[in-house]
């Protein structure tokens, strides 16, 4: 393995993905609202009592389902409010956050894999010695690192709105509990793992940017499944759960990556060119 | 003589298309062999089967002694490619572009630097390295690619049309840098062109292909001289026998004209066994003949003589 010739790749994707609009606006926009804009306006909205009501309301069949660990962890909290506020930005945003890792992976990874296709480049890189797999490995990393960097930084901002934002209701610093911890350190990484598996399936069945972004989009299926699961109080996350799901998500993406790297092979991208 | 490329039936297929057809040929060190033929005749396919970015079908291929299929990445260390397309990345300068390869090569840490920097003065982009490719000119990419397939100093050139839309002082340069790399760096050169005329001068051998096969290969006076029969022949003759040698010469040639002075004709395609039977005529005719030059063809001609004999066969 040519470590050097690894990095030299890495740095350029990045210094082309830097460039280029059309990935910079997502993955700017979206940890901005997932990990600013909604902690911060659910808590702003719910100091006020009407808004809190109608959200526990709304809330009713998460609240009633609680399992006894999570009853116990909420048992400090003394009023409803508190509790109900904790929930949703301890529980019901933690889904959310992995659209950031999951994202951030995704369109970084198609533009290096199938922008660089588009814009004709590759050519040259495979009359390189560059081998297959230094190419593979250096479009895995150039989305993976970035990914986790932002999904660490975000993880650090989203600390600092939700015990800021939330302390006229909650009246002390919560964050970060055990749950985050292992979905910042465990989960994360593997999420960021999958946007990358779907996009590379994706990426050799198309031919433009634009279609790959949109295809492997569907990648954020089982955060909206997660939501929706425990919004309708059919799964509640915790550590152990999401140790397990780390788990297996990790297996996913070590076959998916496995079986991408296996038909990464320079004689079929250059039939396809 | 030493073999850089040797290939034995040589084949590659693309579905129903087949791309290199039983191609079999040698490629000496220090040549710079030319790949002519028409457009999907092959010559691209070609070099990536050399490189070894492409797998053959069937039949072998061994390059710089190695294969390319199996060593494909020791192979690639030792060539230097100018792909058709020069496929940079217009979003870096000049200079990463040829830094990033210079790493992928893994030239030596400290010689990057200034290998790049060479590299940009020799091809004349020293003063625009900072630039960000995508606002170059075509023929400014076009050398920034040649740039970077001579970086790493292979032993062995692939260079899919080096010239293509560049202007004539451009293209000089270009060609002048090739010369340089056979002549002065025993640098082996295979070039794939549609530039006849840079063929005749540049290559020692050259190979023309039609779908996928090898129709001819040889040096490209002794292909011409093989090949093309039909010559174009000066007359000169006795200013008022002019009219006289015309309507000789139409028995020999498929087209004879005289110049406005009258006393020069050109008779086009004029068989070369010929000559001799075309001057006896005249001779006969009590014609005075001052001068008979019969012109050397050139690869010009062996490409159409080819093409018009696939072109009747089919
Ligand atoms: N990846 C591919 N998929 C399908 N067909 C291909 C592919 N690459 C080449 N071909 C076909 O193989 C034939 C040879 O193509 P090639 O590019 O080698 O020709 P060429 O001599 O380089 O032509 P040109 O002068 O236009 O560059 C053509 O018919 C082409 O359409
Ligand atoms: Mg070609």
């Amino acid at each position: 393995m040519n470590w050097r010739a690894i990095f030299a790749l890495v740095r350029k994707d990045l210094s082309i993905v830097r460039q280029s609009k059309a990935v910079m606006i997502p993955i700017i926009m979206v940890p901005v609202i997932l990990v600013v804009v909604l902690p911060l306006g659910a808590s702003l909205l719910l100091g006020n009592e009407a808004m809190m009501a109608d959200f526990t309301d709304d809330m009713a069949v998460f609240f009633d389902n609680l399992p006894e660990s999570i009853r116990d962890e909420i048992a400090p909290y003394q009023s409803e409010s508190q509790q109900a506020l904790y929930l949703l930005l301890v529980y019901q945003f933690a889904p959310l956050f992995l659209i950031v890792p999951l994202m951030m992976a995704n369109v970084i990874a198609a533009d290096s894999f199938v922008g660089e296709r588009e814009r004709k480049t590759l050519e040259a890189l495979i009359h390189t010695p560059a081998t297959d797999f230094e190419i593979y490995a250096s479009k895995l990393l150039t989305a993976w690192i970035p990914a986790l960097i932002v999904t660490l930084a975000g993880s650090v901002l989203y600390g600092l709105v939700v015990n800021v934002a939330a302390y006229p209701i909650i009246e002390r610093v919560f964050f970060p509990t055990a749950l985050w911890v292992v979905l910042i350190v465990w989960v994360a990484p593997a999420a960021a793992g999958l946007g990358l598996a779907a996009m590379v399936l994706v990426s050799s069945r198309v031919n433009t940017f634009q279609e790959a972004y949109q295809l492997s989009g569907l990648v954020v299926l089982p955060v909206v499944f997660l939501l929706v699961g425990q919004f309708a109080g059919l799964l509640y996350l915790s550590p152990a759960l999401l140790i397990v799901g780390g788990l297996v998500l990790w297996g996913i993406d070590g076959a998916l990556l496995w079986y991408g790297a296996r038909s990464f092979q320079r004689g079929e991208l250059i039939a396809r060119l | 003589m030493e073999a850089v490329i040797q290939t034995n039936d040589l084949t590659r297929h693309f579905g129903d298309i087949v791309a290199v057809d039983a191609l079999s040929l040698e490629i000496q060190r220090g040549e710079i062999f030319g790949l002519l033929g028409h457009n999907g005749a092959g010559k691209t396919t070609t070099v990536r089967l050399m490189n070894g970015v492409l797998n053959p079908t069937s039949g072998n291929v061994r390059v710089l002694g190695l294969s390319p299929v199996e060593q494909g990445a020791e192979l690639r260390r030792r060539t230097g490619v100018l792909t058709e397309t020069p496929a940079l990345y217009e979003a870096l300068s000049a200079r990463a572009n040829l830094t990033l390869f210079a790493e992928i090569y893994n030239l030596p840490k400290a010689d990057v630097a200034q290998r790049v920097e060479s590299m940009l003065a020799q091809f004349n982009l020293a003063d625009r390295a900072d630039e960000k490719v995508g606002g170059f000119s075509k023929g400014m990419k076009q050398r920034l690619a040649l740039s970077r397939a001579f970086l790493h100093e292979p032993e062995l050139l692939f260079l899919d049309e080096p010239t293509s839309g560049l202007d004539p002082i451009a293209a000089r340069q270009v060609n002048d840098s090739i010369l340089h790399a056979s002549r002065d760096e025993r640098r082996t050169v295979v070039l794939a062109t549609h530039n006849l005329r840079d063929a005749q001068q540049m290559c020692d051998r050259v190979a023309v292909l039609e779908h996928g096969r090898l129709v001819a290969l040889g040096k490209p006076a002794e292909l011409a001289r093989e090949l093309v029969q039909a010559r174009t022949v000066l007359f000169h003759v006795e200013l008022s026998q002019a009219a006289q040698a015309e309507a000789t010469l139409q028995d020999y040639a498929e087209s004879v004209s005289t110049d406005d002075a009258g006393g020069a004709l050109t008779a086009q395609g004029l068989v070369y066994d010929r000559i001799p039977d075309a001057v006896h005529a005249l001779a006969i005719a009590g014609i005075r003949v001052y001068q008979v030059s019969p012109q050397e063809p050139t690869l010009e001609d062996v490409y159409f003589t080819l093409h018009q004999v696939d072109t009747e066969a089919s």
